[in-house]
């Protein structure tokens, strides 16, 4: 009964179409009077997608190391010149006992050490067994285990190279294919994270302090009393936000496909529509949040402190959502941007059609109509 | 001074008079603190494996329960059609497609050697990776155990071998939570405090109250100590219920380092980022904008601080601005402290960083307020 049972006066004032443009010229005359706040909408956009696109990557690179020789010779040489090819390193040398190493882990400023014990080579050649020490700073176990890795195998193949790799018998080779990103480049992921991030706390945000906005100023009950449907007073709030969020949209595709290089594999037209759902999405829970609030410091601080970590981290493209634990898999889905980030991949990078991306959009659609639901019912005719 | 004491009594006064904002600020961070750090791991595991099997012989089947036993990977589907497997990877039902040739077994017996497929969804370079390197490992495993099958092996073994001991100092378990509650922390007195010190000032400004204060005696630094000084101590409660409630009770975590340095730098922390929301205050005119802009710098602060992502990985004008950003210094500080035990000596160059943030946006916000416009 809860969606049926509407406020009166939701079904006794009629709806004019003429009514409802002025009242959407309002909306747009008091979005475009503010023109910080205008700048603020489209610059912080641009700003954000270029900044995040570009610096973001969950790769490891250019990580400081510290290599201590003792043994100074063919064999320590030999490796240390392979490390330092590598791009991951950035690599000092300098002769630290463990406890310097300790106290430079705790200064922060290298990430792991590498020794080489005295007569490193020399066991190699002559007892054919030789030790290296791997020292990694693991309170960050991510850095820590990644950096470790990535020098056992530049020992490894060292090794392997020492063998003289006389053709072994039955040799099973491997071909490996990086499907959808064969540079293995970070943005491919970050960035359409980054815009279901950006789409959706800005469109929320807008839309929350909207009509708790004219609470807290006193012209709401100016709007109650004259004779409009209070239905048209709340779509007309979100129209003014859509249009400029199309806007977003566009500059933001522009953005990635041209300066960050993004592909666009699938059909720009079904990028806009659901993109345009995600807009829609983001203002119905705007407009919740607004119609449930009676203040815009709480309808602030909902949308901001209440929703800015959440987004970030259940969208699914810093940390996989499968790596999640299962009761956090089961939250994840109440988060649009979750849903819209799987809908963006498959269109952008896939090149995947409507058919593929149906039951994501299914679950958009439904979370819209609830939440604009829910959020009509909230509204409240009489101000206490 | 009793000016002050009025304009704190008021501010006080005001805050607690909103329950809802007052339960807000201690339940948000609270819940978001318990939840948050589980779902931050970077860990790879669970990778979803298709095997297209063109062979069926012992050696693919085998294969395959090798790969199964490693813990590293489920088998989701098992089968011979490639288009198949790649609908899954399409669905992201599953993230990699082994492909074993026909006539694999009789092949690698009889031509020494077979070529084995392996496709992998790359979207997340790091997970693809990651991915193709168990794998990778595994199947030269495997290759090793089959040789050894056929070909006994010489007794004088002159292979070279280079033991490699791997040490992880620090984090024994390799434990993402005890990297991220520090630094998630972090963030969430940051959010509270900078918000409502942003939105403090602009609301007196929009309802209009902040002209009665303006006609009074009151000094500049008075007004802008009355506001700093609440939501200074509703920070400091903020951290120490994460610090000393959540992060030690929930996750087991205890700082190494002192409580006096963390407290030490909190402190002074606190003084630069609330500074900055004055700051955004004194220029905004309405709340919302004060709000665009705390959310325009607060998704800045947080994507650049280092917590998700590492810093050393940017380019170099991204690091320029991620040491511009007061928020790394404190992710930063607090790893450094809870986690490895580091002392002052270790974060000075922090302390002086922060202390002369606080200095200069304080200074700024001082000077940019005006009781006349």
């Amino acid at each position: 009964m809860f969606f049926l049972n509407w406020p009166e006066e939701l079904k006794e004032k009629p709806i004019d179409m003429k009514q409802f443009i002025a009242f959407v010229k309002k909306e747009f005359y008091h979005v475009f009077r503010d023109r910080k706040t205008l700048l603020l909408l489209f610059g912080l956009p641009i700003a954000q997608i270029l900044l995040f696109g570009f610096a973001l990557t969950n790769e490891i690179k250019n990580s400081k190391i510290v290599v201590c020789d003792y043994a100074k010779d063919d064999a320590s040489r030999a490796i240390i010149s392979r490390l330092e090819a590598s791009r991951s390193f950035d690599i000092e040398r300098s002769l630290m006992g463990h406890e310097q190493i300790e106290k430079a882990f705790k200064e922060g400023k290298v990430k792991l050490a590498i020794v080489f014990p005295e007569g490193f080579g020399s066991n190699l050649a002559h007892t054919n067994h030789a030790q290296v020490q791997i020292i990694a700073d693991a309170s960050d176990p991510n850095t820590g285990t990644t950096l470790s890795n990535y020098a056992n195998a530049v020992i490894m193949e060292y090794q392997q190279e020492l063998l003289q790799q006389v053709t072994l018998p039955m040799q099973i080779n491997v071909e490996t294919r990086m499907i959808y990103n064969p540079e293995l480049k970070g943005t491919t992921n970050f960035v359409p994270g980054v815009m279901a991030l950006v789409l959706l706390l800005i469109c929320v945000l807008m839309t929350s302090v909207s009509i708790v906005r004219e609470k807290e100023l006193g012209t709401m009950e100016i709007l109650l009393v004259s004779p409009f449907n209070p239905l048209l007073v709340v779509i007309s709030k979100a129209v003014p936000y859509f249009v400029l969020s199309l806007f977003n949209l566009t500059v933001i595709l522009l953005l990635s496909v041209f300066l960050l290089k993004m592909p666009v594999a699938g059909s720009i037209f079904l990028l806009f529509f659901e993109s345009s759902l995600l807009i829609l999405t983001a203002l119905s829970l705007g407009l919740l949040i607004s119609n449930s609030t009676d203040s815009q410091q709480t309808a602030m601080l909902i949308s901001l402190m209440g929703m800015l970590l959440p987004t970030m981290i259940f969208t699914g493209f810093m940390f996989p959502l499968e790596n999640m634990p299962k009761p956090l898999q089961v939250i994840s889905n109440i988060v649009p941007s979750r849903w819209y980030y799987v809908i963006i991949k498959a269109v952008m990078i896939k090149g995947l059609g409507f058919k593929h991306i149906w039951k994501e959009t299914l679950i958009l659609f439904g979370m819209t109509v609830f939440l604009l639901t829910v959020s009509i019912r909230k509204f409240k005719t009489r101000l206490a | 001074m009793s000016g002050l004491r009025y304009l704190l009594q008021k501010e006080f006064r005001q805050i607690f008079r909103n329950p809802t904002i007052l339960r807000m600020i201690l339940m948000v961070p609270t819940i978001q603190l318990l939840i948050m750090p589980l779902a931050a791991d970077y860990e790879i595991k669970n990778i979803n494996i298709a095997v297209v099997d063109h062979d069926h012989s012992t050696y693919s089947s085998k294969l395959v329960n090798t790969i199964t036993a490693s813990g590293y990977f489920r088998l989701i589907s098992y089968g011979e059609s490639y288009n198949a497997a790649f609908e899954l990877l399409e669905g992201d039902k599953t993230d990699l497609i082994l492909e074993i040739p026909q006539h694999f077994e009789r092949n690698l017996v009889t031509e020494n050697q077979q070529k084995l497929f392996i496709g992998i969804n790359a979207i997340n370079g790091v997970k693809a990776g990651v991915g193709s390197g168990y794998l990778s490992r595994i199947i030269n495993n495997y290759n090793a155990d089959i040789r050894a099958e056929w070909i006994t092996p010489s007794k004088f073994n002159p292979i070279p071998v280079i033991e490699v001991a791997n040490i992880n100092w620090f984090n024994l378990h390799l434990n993402y939570q005890r990297y991220m509650v520090p630094g998630i922390l972090v963030v969430l007195v940051t959010m509270v405090g900078s918000y409502l010190c942003a939105l403090n000032i602009v609301k007196e400004k929009e309802i209009g109250t902040i002209e009665q204060i303006n006609v009074t005696p009151i000094k500049k630094y008075h007004f802008i100590l009355g506001k700093l000084i609440p939501f200074w101590v509703l920070g400091m409660f903020v951290f120490s219920l994460g610090l000393l409630v959540i992060a030690r009770l929930v996750y087991g975590i205890v700082p190494l380092g002192s409580f006096a340095l963390i407290y030490g730098f909190l402190a002074l922390y606190l003084v630069a980022v609330l500074g900055i929301g004055l700051l955004m205050s004194t220029y905004a005119q309405t709340q919302q904008q004060a709000m665009s802009l705390a959310f325009f710098m607060m998704m800045i602060f947080i994507m650049m601080s280092g917590l998700f992502t590492p810093i050393d990985s940017m380019p170099g004008w991204a690091k320029v601005i991620a040491a511009l950003n007061p928020v790394s210094y404190f992710v930063d500080v607090m790893r450094m402290v809870v986690l490895k035990g580091s002392t002052f000596h270790d974060i000075q160059r922090h302390f002086a960083i922060i202390g002369g943030f606080a200095l200069f946006f304080n200074t700024w916000a001082v000077l940019n307020y005006r009781k006349t416009s």
